[in-house]
């Protein structure tokens, strides 16, 4: 059991928990994850690590709601426990002095690019960082980026905060500009990972995207977080999660993501029904 | 010369043993069993296993325990059931085998103990692995396990991976008085005992069952620590403070066949499709929250010969799939499966396609598997294996229409451990380099054994290679001699 030291909504749907995890928090480094299950029938999932105290031997970790365990994770609070939590998982970032690295994150994605961006920092990079969100309640850990960044750039979707637009945007008015890249890093979406690709490939930019297919075990075991890089089949949880964009494969990634989408559906309809009815029960007792 | 010793306790010549029949294992009917997860085998009765072990000759120099892996004195065990000693029976198995409840059932007998049996080179060898499992069975139902009481030697091993070799060193060392301390990457402790082997082969249950056993014994067991990522080998030896580490983490990254199609929806390496099966039960889904394809009416190939080959189509066909083929490029004889698994599978309806090899995926159009372009084969000279090497026939090609494809052709090393551990020795593939005697691998205090050390093999070679290296820990440990 793994407990909840600390649990704090940081926008809609979008949850931080600090867990007690000691032995995880003395290895993590930026770029890796872990995979928890919540309870005895829960599923594994791949979640982003954000940050790690070793001192007081704990983890964040940043969840946002999509199916049922996410949602059933999130309803959780301070002072509950999850079951299982395993990790650090993958290869760390590789962290160097680049020069100047421009970090993206997308969506809740922002959470793992932080701990990279702050580590690129310490590295001695000039680190231009761009956060993209669908609107102003859904930018997470602005002054976080903003204290590891030497600039930090925002973009919403509907233009309910900073920019409207997207993060490719933002970094291709940094190419246009002439700024020298040297490296990209980018987390989140799919969408956004592939369009940040297209938009360097062009450019020649050296650009590493953090990859989320679907996963069980996480130690290369199961094989079930194939991608497909190069033409080649690589296992994201030992060979990644962090891959060079140009030889990724993206469709694929995005159609393997899909296989389940049928039986996830019906999973969060049921788990929503029986909250429904947990409700209800609730409400008559009353 | 009369191969019954003095003291035997069975009064039938040995001319007379040869005329019982082999004691039939009685099972669930075959078409009952293909749509359940319960065990296939039921169980000898007391009289059934006391009339098989009339059977055996008791050789002078018996050759089973020669080629039992283990080396479990079989003859006294045997004439232990004769005389209705189960208990004894299971202690004698327990002095060379932790988990005689799983070996009973996974073990392939027929190339070991049953294939050197002296009654087989007249009538069908004695039914040793079926004995094994009656009498572990028995000792279990009568919930007398003998905690035996020994004296701590102070000295502490740390065992990575919870597998058959793993727990096999973990039961040998606690027993020298040993503190032994077990991690598992995965949340449940049992390794391919739990994540690989189905339910109708090998009851969750009795897995449970002999762990909690070790537990009364003493042994430690830590889930959700991946050996080289939570922990290195390096700080459980320096900061930890063990004094040796065995490493058994078992067979590793799923082998895909490199051909085109493989990435598309619903092809699977066998490791996952029985992972979700088996450690996440997705077949309880939406109970359990793992997903799993519907695979009512669906037509599902597993590529490849083995026992998890053949453990993953009868899962399918468990879980409702219409059609099941084994698609293996190799002949019958050539399967490196168990025969009774082979024997079971034909019974509930799976179709062999022998001699044949997918060579494409074909997609539907939108990235789902569809059908798979097949191509059958012929024999040709032996290859590095020593079995006779397949080759395509030309303009044989043909489709086979799936929806499922599941591959099952071994295995590479899983490269965690090693690439975190600096100065451990590898071999081409990847692979721990370790003593085929002492186990011992390059390290100074470090061993390791089972399928990180072989390649994928099977239960009963790694708790053999388990056993190795738990008597050469100890005399490491004793001797602080390396």
């Amino acid at each position: 059991m793994f407990k909840i030291i600390h649990a704090q909504f940081l926008a809609p749907g979008i949850k931080r928990f600090v867990i007690e995890a000691p032995r995880i928090a003395r290895k993590q480094k930026p770029g890796q994850f872990v995979i928890l299950r919540v309870y005895e029938e829960g599923e594994r999932i791949p979640v982003t690590i954000e940050n790690s105290d070793s001192e007081k031997g704990t983890i964040n970790i940043v969840v946002q709601s999509a199916g049922k365990t996410t949602t059933l994770l999130n309803s959780l609070q301070t002072g509950d426990s999850i079951l299982d939590v395993v990790g650090p998982l993958g290869k760390p970032s590789e962290i160097a002095n680049y020069g100047t690295v421009v970090v993206v994150g997308g969506g809740v994605g922002t959470a793992m690019a932080y701990p990279t961006a702050a580590a690129m920092k310490r590295a001695g990079n000039r680190v231009l960082s761009i956060v993209g969100a669908r609107n102003k309640e859904l930018v997470i850990l602005e002054k976080e980026m903003r204290a590891v960044s030497d600039a930090l750039m925002i973009t919403t979707d509907d233009g309910s905060y900073a920019d409207k637009g997207f993060v490719t945007d933002k970094l291709r008015q940094l190419i246009e500009n002439g700024t020298r890249i040297d490296l990209v890093v980018a987390i989140g979406p799919i969408v956004m990972m592939r369009a940040v690709s297209e938009v360097t490939r062009k450019e020649n930019i050296h650009t590493v995207v953090s990859l989320n297919p679907i996963m069980i075990d996480g130690t290369g075991m199961c094989g079930g977080c194939r991608v497909l890089i190069d033409g080649k089949s690589e296992f994201a949880c030992v060979d990644g999660p962090e891959f060079d964009a140009h030889k990724v494969n993206f469709e694929v990634l995005v159609q393997r993501n899909s296989i389940y989408r049928v039986a996830e559906q019906k999973s969060m309809e049921e788990y929503k029904h029986s909250l429904d009815h947990a409700c209800a029960v609730e409400g008559e007792k009353r | 010369m009369n191969p019954a010793s003095s003291r035997s306790k069975n009064t039938l010549a040995p001319r007379d043993r040869m005329k019982v029949p082999r004691q039939f294992m009685p099972e669930q009917p075959a078409e009952e069993r293909a749509h359940n997860f319960k065990e296939v085998n039921l169980g000898y009765s007391s009289e059934l296993a006391q009339q098989e072990a009339l059977r055996c000759l008791e050789c002078a120099k018996p050759t089973c325990t020669d080629n039992c892996p283990v080396g479990i004195d079989v003859k006294e065990f045997v004439q232990r059931i004769v005389i209705g000693d189960f208990l004894g029976a299971a202690a004698k198995i327990r002095e060379a085998n932790v988990l005689p409840a799983v070996t009973g059932r996974v073990c392939p007998q027929e190339d070991q103990c049953e294939g050197k049996c002296l009654l087989s080179k007249k009538v069908k060898p004695l039914g040793i692995g079926y004995l094994e499992r009656f009498v572990a069975d028995y000792e279990q139902r009568m919930g007398t396990h003998i905690v035996p009481k020994v004296q701590s030697s102070g000295k502490r091993v740390a065992v990575v991976g919870s597998g058959p070799s793993g727990l096999t060193v973990a039961g040998d060392l606690i027993q020298k008085g040993h503190k032994v301390r077990v991690f598992e990457a995965l949340h449940e402790i049992g390794g391919v005992l739990v994540y690989g082997i189905p339910e109708f082969r090998l009851p969750k249950q009795i897995v449970r069952e002999q762990i909690d056993y070790m537990r009364q014994m003493g042994v430690e067991f830590e889930t959700d620590v991946v050996v080289g990522r939570t922990v290195t080998i390096d700080e459980l030896l320096e900061e930890e403070g063990y004094d040796a580490v065995y490493i058994g983490t078992g067979a590793g990254l799923p082998q895909f066949m490199d051909i085109s199609g493989e990435h598309l929806n619903r092809v699977y390496s066998a490791n996952e499709f029985l992972t979700r099966i088996n450690l996440m039960k997705a077949y309880e889904f939406p109970a359990y929250d793992e997903p799993m394809l519907d695979l009512h009416g669906k037509h599902v190939a597993v590529i490849g010969g083995g026992n998890t080959a053949l453990d993953a189509i009868r899962s399918a066909l468990r879980l409702g799939a219409e059609k099941a083929y084994v698609i293996y490029r190799r002949s019958d004889a050539e399967m490196p499966a168990r025969a009774e698994e082979v024997h079971h599978a034909r019974q509930e309806g799976i179709d062999f396609q022998m001699l044949t090899a997918p060579v494409e995926f074909l997609s539907d159009g939108k990235g789902w598997l569809q059908a798979a372009k097949c191509v059958r084969m012929e024999l040709g000279e032996p290859d590095a294996s020593g079995r006779r090497r397949p080759v395509p026939k030309a303009g044989s090609e043909f489709e086979l229409p799936l929806s499922v494809a599941i591959i099952a052709i071994g295995t590479t090393a899983n490269p965690i451990v090693q690439s975190t551990t600096p100065g451990l020795d590898t071999n081409k593939r990847g692979y721990i380099q370790a003593s085929e005697t002492t186990q011992r691998t390059s390290r100074e205090g470090v061993f390791a054994g089972g399928d990180i050390v072989t390649g994928a093999a099977t239960v009963i070679l790694a708790m053999g290679a388990g056993r190795r290296a738990a008597s050469s820990i100890h005399e490491y440990l004793t001797s602080g001699k390396w």
